[in-house]
């Protein structure tokens, strides 16, 4: 689409794309660049100098048990929040849509943790659950359950997890409400004097015309759990036990800056990059031409 | 006040030319219409004068003045627009305003003109409101009176009325016409309805594919149309197109003969012609026949008049005076 | 509304069954919160004693004003303050910038627009995170370390905003700008005149999208600010955990949780319409 371009000039407009540009090449392409560049290069023992090893240091990264042990993380880790976060808030959004009125009432406090910073999450979760005072640890050990996620590599990850996808709910929440009150009532009464139950009107009608809703969120889910959870991961785990909830963001920080490891922490970058490109390109596609059934 | 020129105008889209030179000279305070069916460049034509467009070659005058690398505020022109344009997060009066302001017109002078061109227009009691919170009329009307408040040499319209419902459309088309002709103002105004041309125009521009195929006044026009095109565009229900063997004195190279639907009257005697079907529409009656060579020709009645059914057969006549012919190329001969 | 009342199962008992389900599905959203608010309300004794109560106790005053004037490291005011002034630089200056470039973007042709465009395009996929190390020496060689500009510059470099406005923009009658350069305005007096204040709804809900993004940034934060009085708020709870098997002092650092959660929450609540409308907007 072209708009019928009205205003002449040459210097006005680079003018107003200057400040954007700057930003973006000095914070951005630049560093982008040197994050591609830094990946075919390893410092020698005394950081004094770079040597070219190519594809050397994805040789490493990929034949290495660790890194591929955190990629197989970042996938559980990535499912599970989609999975658990998307779930809560379908299963909220559905009961809010069948209310006549007051939805608008649960939707307001539903809110509230899109407002949460991830790593402020994480701390609220860390204190339900940590070991000596958590409330949670307390009453599963009188239940005769010994909670400890800083030894217990599936304990972390659980905590993690539910963390992570509790500040989601509001988000995938308000696109599924919207989604829903976007399905004409028409479509729905009419499958109601089909004599369709509400299961089977929800199974066979509603969640086929949510599809492209719930295909959004998934791809925006996995880009959210791949990123945007650095906060909850560095204050309750910080990778933890035994890099059980290292996902690969926390390693190229766990790398970059903790273990001074820049060729290895570039080429990460580099393979993240790939990552999140492939699931932009994804996206994009999506809305290019809308998912149905 | 001023003269409005086209010379020799053209107009290209990368190398695609959609206008292929115009010329005509308006006279100061004329109202000029351009008509034509959509795509045919009558738009185009007129963003050229307003400055919207460049001109890819030939000049464009105004006051005698060539303009083509003037600014579109500096042609002393205004617009008005198809959907208005109104900026729709300002009052009526700041509407209406704005071009004064940008100019350094003084506070009291734009209060004065707006309030001028409100009660020309009946806009008096909706100067505070948004656009909108106005109707689709008023909103032309304001449309106009902010054109209005410059005190333009030129008014340029482009389809103004064309978002109307069809009344609305007939009552503002009088009251263009009316308000044009007590301000004097030289007027270019674009259309592609054939009814609102014939009835505003002093002139009429007809546009066909980049072309103007005919200039004249409109009851010109419509008697004495210079081309196929022309002479079925204008003129509703549209000019009938025999084939001119029927006419035995038609001149050489002529394939077609035109004649209009009231010149067809029905007779004893004639060509021979089925009846299809007839549309009484109150003051007239038309009679739609098919005559032996599948020709499909309209008829135009008085009411009063007898009516055949649908499926006799009639017998057609028409005067020697009132047939056009077109030759292959459309163009009269 | 009728219609919706018309449905079967809106009547009787599955009205009280979805009331219940909305009610669990709050309490699991909420208790983490409000266990963070009993705790800052709490002293230090009844918290390291477990089960620590689950109602409010008698020390709001006392913790949160030990929070803000003292805090652990730095006083949380000024950490708010820190906050405040990140998200602020980063919402406003990611708002002008956006403007300003969609603007030149949608209603000019200049040489290297095409580039221009795919370039900011790019920027759209990778966020801060995926750069840290490069864009951590970039900031370093700049001597903005622990500095507000170095909190603000790097995440404005992404163009979201710019996509947003551009599309706004596309959706503004074309005849708008041809009435206003009739009218006599230049560039500069239609954008201003008129295409701002046509772009006010729109400015507001990235606003508020923009603020939270600023307010609840961490792990940029956490890398470019080592003094104490530098760290924002949601950085600096993790900073006032002890190191080794101290015990945490959980009163103060709850009620700067809290705290920290308090300026988004009132933005987003007061501003619901809006920040739906951004959230929808800037996924599209």
């Amino acid at each position: 689409m072209e708009k019928r371009v009205t205003f002449k000039g040459i210097w006005l407009p680079l003018l107003l794309v200057l400040p954007q540009m700057l930003v973006t090449a000095v914070f951005f392409f630049y560093p982008a660049g040197q994050a591609i560049w830094q990946s075919l290069f390893i410092p020698d023992p005394f950081g004094l100098s770079m040597r070219y090893v190519g594809l050397g240091n994805f040789e490493y990264l990929l034949s290495n048990p660790y890194y591929r042990a955190s990629f197989v993380t970042t996938a559980v880790f990535s499912i599970l929040v989609t999975v658990l976060s998307m779930g809560v808030a379908l299963y909220l959004a559905v009961l809010a849509d069948r209310l006549i009125k007051g939805s608008g009432v649960y939707r307001t406090l539903l809110i509230w943790p899109y407002a949460v910073a991830p790593a402020v999450a994480g701390v609220l979760w860390l204190f339900m659950f940590n070991t000596r005072v958590g409330v949670v640890t307390w009453y599963l050990g009188v239940l005769g359950y010994d909670w400890n996620h800083v030894l217990n590599g599936e304990e972390a990850m659980g905590l993690v997890v539910v963390a992570s996808a509790w500040g989601r709910i509001s988000y995938n929440f308000l696109f599924f409400l919207a989604g829903l009150q976007a399905i004409p009532r028409s479509v729905i009464e009419a499958a109601a004097i089909d004599g369709a139950r509400f299961w089977t009107r929800f199974r066979t009608i509603v969640w086929p015309l949510l599809s492209p809703t719930t295909f959004f969120l998934l791809v925006v889910n996995i880009v959210y759990a791949f990123f945007e959870t650095f906060g909850v991961i560095h204050t309750i785990t910080s990778g933890g036990p035994q890099q059980a909830t290292t996902i690969l963001v926390y390693k190229v920080y766990a790398d970059g800056f903790v273990g001074q490891d820049l060729g290895s922490s570039a080429a990460q970058s580099v393979i993240l990059l790939l990552i999140v490109g492939a699931l932009t390109v994804l996206q994009f596609k999506y809305i290019e031409r809308r998912v149905h059934y | 006040m001023a003269t409005v020129s086209l010379k020799g105008i053209t107009k290209s889209f990368g190398k695609t030319e959609v206008i292929h030179g115009i010329d005509v000279d308006i006279r100061d305070g004329e109202f000029i219409v351009i008509v034509g069916p959509s795509g045919c460049g009558k738009s185009t034509l007129l963003r050229m004068v307003a400055g919207l467009e460049t001109v890819t070659s030939g000049e464009v005058q105004i006051g005698g003045a060539r303009v083509n690398d003037r600014e579109p505020m500096d042609r002393d022109i205004a617009m008005v627009f198809q959907n208005y344009a109104l900026y729709p997060h300002m009052s009526v009066y700041d509407n209406m305003a704005y071009g004064l302001k940008i100019a350094g017109t003084p506070k009291a002078e734009i209060a004065e003109r707006v309030a001028e061109a409100a009660t020309l227009l009946q806009l008096e009691d909706y100067l505070k409101r948004r656009p909108r919170e106005l109707s689709g009329g008023q909103r032309q009307r304001v449309a106009m009176g902010r054109a209005i408040v410059r005190k333009p040499s030129v008014f340029l319209f482009d389809e103004p009325l064309s978002n109307l419902d069809a009344k609305l459309r007939v009552q503002m088309r009088l009251e263009i016409k009316q308000l044009q002709r007590r301000l004097g103002v030289t007027s270019l105004y674009v259309t592609h309805d054939q009814v609102e041309a014939m009835t505003l125009a002093d002139r009429m521009i007809v546009m066909n594919a980049g072309r103007a195929d005919q200039i004249g006044a409109p009851l010109e026009v419509y008697a004495n149309p210079q081309t196929e095109f022309v002479a079925g565009f204008i003129g509703s229900p549209p000019m009938n197109f025999l084939p001119a063997d029927m006419a035995h004195d038609a001149p050489p190279g002529a394939v077609k003969l035109g004649i209009r639907p009231e010149h067809l009257t029905l007779a004893q005697t004639g060509t021979a012609a089925k009846v299809i079907y007839t549309e009484a529409l109150g003051a007239e009656t038309l009679l739609h026949v098919d005559l032996a060579n599948g020709t499909r020709a309209t008829v135009r009645q008085d009411a009063i008049a007898p009516h055949p059914k649908e499926g006799e057969t009639v017998h057609l006549a028409w005067d020697a005076g009132n047939r056009i012919f077109f030759d292959s190329e459309g163009q009269r001969c | 509304m009728i219609t919706r009342e018309g449905m079967v199962e809106k009547r009787g008992v599955g009205h009280w069954f979805t009331h219940l389900g909305l009610i669990i599905g709050l309490l699991f959203i909420f208790f983490p919160i409000w266990l963070a608010f009993v705790a800052s309300t709490v002293s230090q004794p009844e918290i390291v004693r477990p089960p620590m109560p689950l109602l409010p106790g008698d020390q709001f005053f006392e913790n949160y004003r030990k929070a803000l004037v003292s805090g652990v490291n730095a006083p949380v005011a000024w950490m708010m303050l820190n906050s405040l002034i990140m998200a602020l630089g980063i919402t406003i200056g990611k708002i002008v910038i956006s403007l300003l470039s969609a603007f030149a973007i949608v209603y000019f042709k200049f040489p290297g627009r095409r580039l221009f465009f795919w370039l900011i395009f790019l920027t759209l996929m990778l966020p801060v995170e995926v750069r840290i190390v490069p864009t951590y020496e970039v900031v370093a060689n700049f001597g903005m370390l622990n500095s507000y500009s170095g909190l603000i510059f790097p995440l404005i470099a992404s163009a979201t905003a710019t996509f947003l406005f551009r599309q706004f923009f596309m959706t503004v009658p074309d005849e708008l700008a041809e009435a206003a350069r009739v009218d006599g305005a230049r560039p500069m007096r239609f954008f201003w005149d008129i295409l701002l204040p046509m772009s006010r709804t729109n400015i507001a809900a990235l606003f508020v999208i923009l603020f939270i993004y600023g307010w609840n940034q961490y792990l940029w934060p956490l890398l470019i600010t080592t003094d104490p009085s530098m760290n924002t708020i949601v950085m600096g709870i993790k900073q006032m955990f002890p190191s080794g098997d101290d015990i945490a002092d959980w009163p103060v650092i709850m009620a700067t949780s809290i705290l920290a959660m308090i300026p988004p929450v009132i933005v987003v609540i007061s501003m619901q319409k809006l920040f739906i409308r951004g959230l929808v907007d800037s996924e599209k």
